[in-house]
C-alpha cells in the first residue's frame, strides 16, 4: 500500500542490481567460481541458485528512513547470529510496488519485503513464490491463527512471515477532547453525534485526505464491514460478491451522512496535511492507519494521541480490524536457498522482531513474545485491538485486484467525496471486466 | 509513443521537409548546395556507402525496433486481455477493450475533453501570449535579452518541477495565490489544485508559463529572419504597425507559424508530468496520457485496457502528423 511517498534517492538500486546479476550468470556460466564476494560488494545479488551457501539477497521496498534502519538493523542481528550475509537492495516504496509484476518475472531477490492479500495470493497462484511451510513449522507456535490465515496461500501452502501491522482508527488530541469534554463514541449514531458537537464547536470533526486516491478506501472498508460483517468484504473484494447490490449501495448511503462531517478539503491534500491538521487541533479526529503517528515529531504531542476503534453500525460489533501485515516472502529462486529459509525464519521469531521494532516503533509487532516494554501506552492499546480482533482485513487496495482498486476505486471514492453520488452499476460493469481480464 | 509524435516537431532537420521555405529564407543557398550534393552521389566509394549504409540502416532499424515494433505491438495488444504475467496467457478479446474504455470506464471521456481543452487553451491563449512576448522583446527595448532570458527559463524546468513550484503559488493555506486574495487560511480560500471545478485552469496556467517561452523564443527567431526591407517597404505604402505585423510580418514567418501549430498539437496531447505531479492524473485532472500509463505500467496494470487508450492517443495524434505531411510533401511536389 501506498502509505507513504518515499523519497527517490535509491532509484538505481534496481538496475546494478539486475545488472550484476546478469553479470553473476554469465561469468557462472563460464565457469570461473569465487564471484559471491564481488557481486556482494555491489550491493547486487549472490549465489547461483541451488547453492547451499552463506549468503542471501533480501529486495526492500521499505525506502523510507525509518523503516529502511529498521531493516538493516534485522539484516545485521541476522549475520551477527548466523554468519550468513544479507545484500540489501533498496528499492523506492512506490517503485517497487508498480514494477513488482516485472521484478518477480526478472530476476527478483531471494527475498523480499510484501504484504499479505490478494497479490500475495495471486503471484502465489502464477507460481512466481516458493512456498515456506518448513519455516513456519519452526515459528507457527509465534502466531496467531489470524496471522497464519493471513499468510497462507490459495494452495494451502505457507508464504508470507508477517514482521508488523498496524491497525485503522480514529485518531484524536487527549487535550483537545479533555478540554471540550467529548467522549469516544461507542456506536456510529454516537459518532455522528458527536460530530455535529465538534461541527458547532468550529472544529472539522473528522480529518481526512484523499489526495493520493487510497486513505478513502478506509472509510468505505470500515463502514463496509460494519455494516455488512467481514467476510462480504472478502468477497466483494475478491469479486465473489458483486458490486452492484443493495448492499453496497447501502454502504456509500451511511457514508453520505459522515461526510458533512468530514474535511472538505480532502481531495487537494495529502495524508501527512491532515497529520498536520490533527496535530493543530483543528480536526477532532482522524481516521488513518497507526503509521500517522510517524508525522507527530513533537514527543509532547505524540504522547497527547489516543486511539479508538471505528464504531460499531450493525454487524459484528468492533470484532473486525483493518490492519494490513507487512512481512517477507521468498521469490522461486529464494526458495532453493537455504540461507534465505533460515533469514525468513529469523524475521519470524521474537529476536528478529525485535531488532526491527527497536528502531521503527510506529508498527506493531506480529509475533507472540515481542518485546513490548517498550511499547507506549498507544502501541499498546493497537496491539491489543489487534490481539482482540476477531476478523483482520488487508485494506481495500491489498484485499482487491490493484486494477480494482487504483484505477476504478480512486475515480469512484473521488467522485463521491465531491458530490456524494455513486454509480454502483458502472462499478460492477468495470469490475466484471478487470477481473476476467486477470 | 511519444517518440512517433515527435518527429515533425523538428522540421528543420527533417530533409524533404518545406522546400519553398527554405528557398524564401535563403534564396541562394538551397540550390548550390542541393547541386553539390547530387554530384557527390555518382561518386561514391565503396567506403562511403558502408558508412552511408550504417549511417542510413542504424536510424532506420532504431526507428523500426522503438517506434514501429512498439507500436504493432501496442495495437495487436488492444485487442487482447493479458495479465502481463506470461505471454501464454495472453487471450484474444476482440473489441471489448475499446468498449469498456468508451461505455464503463468513467475517467475516459473527461479525459478526452481535457485533452481538446488544453489545445483550445494553448492554441488560443499560450501560443498568442508567446508571440505576444516574442513581438514585444523584439523591439529595442532596454534589457531584452534579461526578459528573454526570464520567460525563456521555465522552457528549461520540466513540467514535474513546474508543477511543484507552482504547488507553493497555489497552495490552498499559505500559497501566494490565496495570499494575495485575502483568502489564506479562511474558510473560502480556493484549493487551486484540489478544487476539481478549476485544478485544469490552474495546471493550464502553470503549462502556459512554459509553453509561451518556447514560443517566444521560436518566434523571435523567426522574426530575425524577416527581411527587414519588407517592413520598409510596408511603411512606405503606409501601413500601420498593426497592419505591417499581421499582413506582412506574420505571414513571412509562416514556416515557424507551421512547427509552432505542430508544437502546440504535441505538447496538448503529451501533456502529462505536471497533472501527473499534481494528483497523478486524477480528481478533474484527467488526461489521456495519464490515463494510459495508469493502466500500462502502474499497480494496477490492465495491459489490455491500457494499449486501447494507447492506440486512441495514437489515431488522435495521427490528425495533425499526416496534416503536417501532406502540406509539406504536398508543397515538395508543387516545387
Amino acid at each position: 500500500m501506498a502509505t507513504n511517498i518515499g523519497p527517490v534517492r535509491t532509484a538505481e538500486a534496481a538496475g546494478p542490481g539486475r545488472r550484476t546479476f546478469l553479470k553473476t550468470l554469465g561469468i557462472g556460466a563460464v565457469g570461473v567460481a569465487g564471484f559471491p564476494l564481488l557481486t556482494a560488494c555491489t550491493g547486487g545479488s549472490g549465489p547461483a541458485p541451488g547453492s547451499t551457501s552463506k549468503s542471501l539477497t533480501f529486495g526492500s521496498g521499505s525506502s523510507d528512513e525509518v523503516p529502511r534502519n529498521a531493516y538493516k538493523a534485522v539484516t545485521d542481528a541476522f549475520t551477527k547470529k548466523s554468519g550468513i550475509d544479507v545484500a540489501t537492495n533498496v528499492v523506492p516504496h512506490n517503485d517497487f510496488q508498480n514494477k513488482i509484476n516485472s521484478y518477480l518475472q526478472g530476476s527478483p531477490d531471494e527475498s523480499f519485503t510484501w504484504f499479505a492479500g490478494y497479490r500475495m495470493q495471486y503471484y502465489a497462484e502464477k507460481g512466481l513464490l516458493a512456498p515456506v511451510d518448513d519455516v513456519w513449522e519452526k515459528i507457527g507456535g509465534n502466531f496467531s491463527d489470524a496471522m497464519k490465515k493471513a499468510s497462507t496461500g490459495p494452495d494451502g501452502k505457507m508464504y508470507l512471515v508477517p514482521n508488523y501491522n498496524y491497525p485503522w482508527g480514529f485518531f484524536y488530541r487527549k487535550s483537545l477532547w479533555a478540554e471540550r469534554g467529548y467522549a469516544v463514541p461507542a456506536t456510529f449514531d454516537e459518532l455522528t453525534t458527536l460530530a455535529a458537537r465538534m461541527k458547532a464547536d468550529g472544529i472539522i470533526p473528522i480529518g481526512f485526505a484523499d489526495k493520493d486516491g487510497w486513505p478513502a478506501m478506509g472509510t468505505f472498508d470500515y463502514i463496509n464491514m460494519r455494516l455488512n460483517g467481514y467476510q462480504f468484504h472478502v468477497d466483494l473484494t475478491a469479486h465473489k460478491e458483486s458490486w452492484d447490490q443493495k448492499k453496497v449501495s447501502d454502504v456509500f448511503d451511511t457514508w453520505k451522512a459522515l461526510l458533512p462531517f468530514q474535511d472538505p478539503a480532502a481531495l487537494g491534500q495529502t495524508w501527512q496535511d491532515a497529520a498536520k491538521a490533527l496535530e493543530a487541533k483543528k480536526t477532532g479526529m482522524y481516521l488513518l492507519g497507526s503509521f500517522v503517528t510517524q508525522q507527530f515529531t513533537d514527543p509532547a504531542v505524540l504522547a497527547d494521541i489516543d486511539f479508538f476503534p471505528f464504531p460499531e453500525i450493525a454487524m459484528e460489533g468492533t470484532d473486525a480490524v483493518e490492519a494490513p501485515i507487512d512481512g517477507l516472502l521468498l521469490s522461486k529462486k529464494g526458495g532453493q536457498n537455504q540461507a534465505a529459509h533460515d533469514f525468513l525464519a529469523f524475521m519470524g521469531s521474537a529476536e528478529g522482531q525485535n531488532a526491527y521494532a527497536a528502531v521503527d516503533t510506529s508498527n506493531i509487532a506480529t509475533v507472540k513474545g515481542a518485546d513490548t516494554s517498550k511499547y507506549s501506552p498507544l502501541n499498546k492499546k493497537c496491539a491489543d485491538t489487534i490481539a482482540n480482533a476477531k476478523y483482520i482485513s488487508q485494506f481495500l487496495d491489498r484485499d482487491a485486484l490493484p486494477a480494482m482498486a487504483n484505477n476504478v476505486m480512486i475515480p469512484a471514492l473521488q467522485s463521491f467525496i465531491k458530490d456524494g453520488s455513486v454509480d454502483v452499476k458502472n462499478l460492477e460493469a468495470q469490475a466484471k471486466s478487470l477481473y476476467a481480464a486477470q | 509513443m511519444s517518440a512517433t509524435a515527435e518527429k515533425p516537431a523538428s522540421p528543420n532537420s527533417d530533409p524533404p521537409g518545406g522546400a519553398r521555405e527554405r528557398q524564401q529564407v535563403s534564396r541562394t543557398a538551397v540550390p548550390a548546395t542541393a547541386r553539390k550534393k547530387r554530384g557527390r552521389v555518382r561518386r561514391l566509394s565503396r567506403r562511403d556507402k558502408i558508412v552511408l549504409g550504417v549511417m542510413v540502416g542504424l536510424p532506420t532499424l532504431i526507428q523500426l525496433l522503438f517506434v514501429w515494433l512498439p507500436t504493432l505491438f501496442s495495437i495487436a495488444l488492444s485487442f487482447t486481455r493479458w495479465n502481463g504475467l506470461d505471454v501464454s496467457d495472453i487471450r484474444p478479446a476482440g473489441t471489448d477493450n475499446y468498449e469498456f474504455i468508451s461505455q464503463n470506464y468513467p475517467p475516459f471521456w473527461p479525459a478526452i475533453q481535457h485533452n481538446v481543452l488544453w489545445l483550445a487553451f494553448l492554441a488560443l491563449i499560450a501560443t498568442p501570449l508567446g508571440l505576444l512576448l516574442a513581438v514585444l522583446l523584439d523591439q529595442k527595448i532596454r534589457g531584452s535579452k534579461i526578459y528573454q532570458s526570464i520567460f525563456f527559463t521555465p522552457v528549461m524546468l520540466s513540467l514535474a518541477l513546474i508543477g511543484i513550484i507552482w504547488q507553493l503559488f497555489y497552495n490552498r493555506d499559505s500559497g501566494l495565490l490565496n495570499y494575495l486574495l485575502g483568502t489564506a487560511g479562511t474558510p473560502q480560500a480556493v484549493d487551486w489544485f484540489g478544487d476539481s471545478n478549476v485544478n485544469i485552469w490552474a495546471a493550464m496556467i502553470a503549462a502556459t508559463w512554459r509553453h509561451a517561452g518556447y514560443v517566444m523564443i521560436l518566434y523571435l527567431a523567426g522574426l530575425k529572419g524577416v527581411d527587414p526591407s519588407l517592413r520598409e517597404a510596408a511603411s512606405i505604402d503606409g501601413a500601420n504597425a498593426v497592419q505591417t505585423f499581421f499582413r506582412v510580418v506574420f505571414p513571412a514567418m509562416r514556416p515557424v507559424n507551421i512547427v509552432i501549430v505542430v508544437i502546440t498539437i504535441i505538447e496538448s496531447l503529451r501533456a502529462f508530468d505536471i497533472v501527473y505531479v499534481i494528483n497523478r492524473g486524477t480528481n478533474g485532472l484527467e488526461l489521456l496520457s495519464a490515463l494510459v500509463i495508469q493502466n500500462l505500467i502502474g499497480e494496477g496494470q490492465v495491459i489490455g485496457v491500457g494499449s486501447a487508450l494507447a492506440v486512441v492517443l495514437l489515431v488522435i495524434s495521427l490528425v495533425p502528423i499526416v496534416f503536417y505531411l501532406i502540406r509539406t510533401f504536398g508543397k515538395e511536389k508543387e516545387a
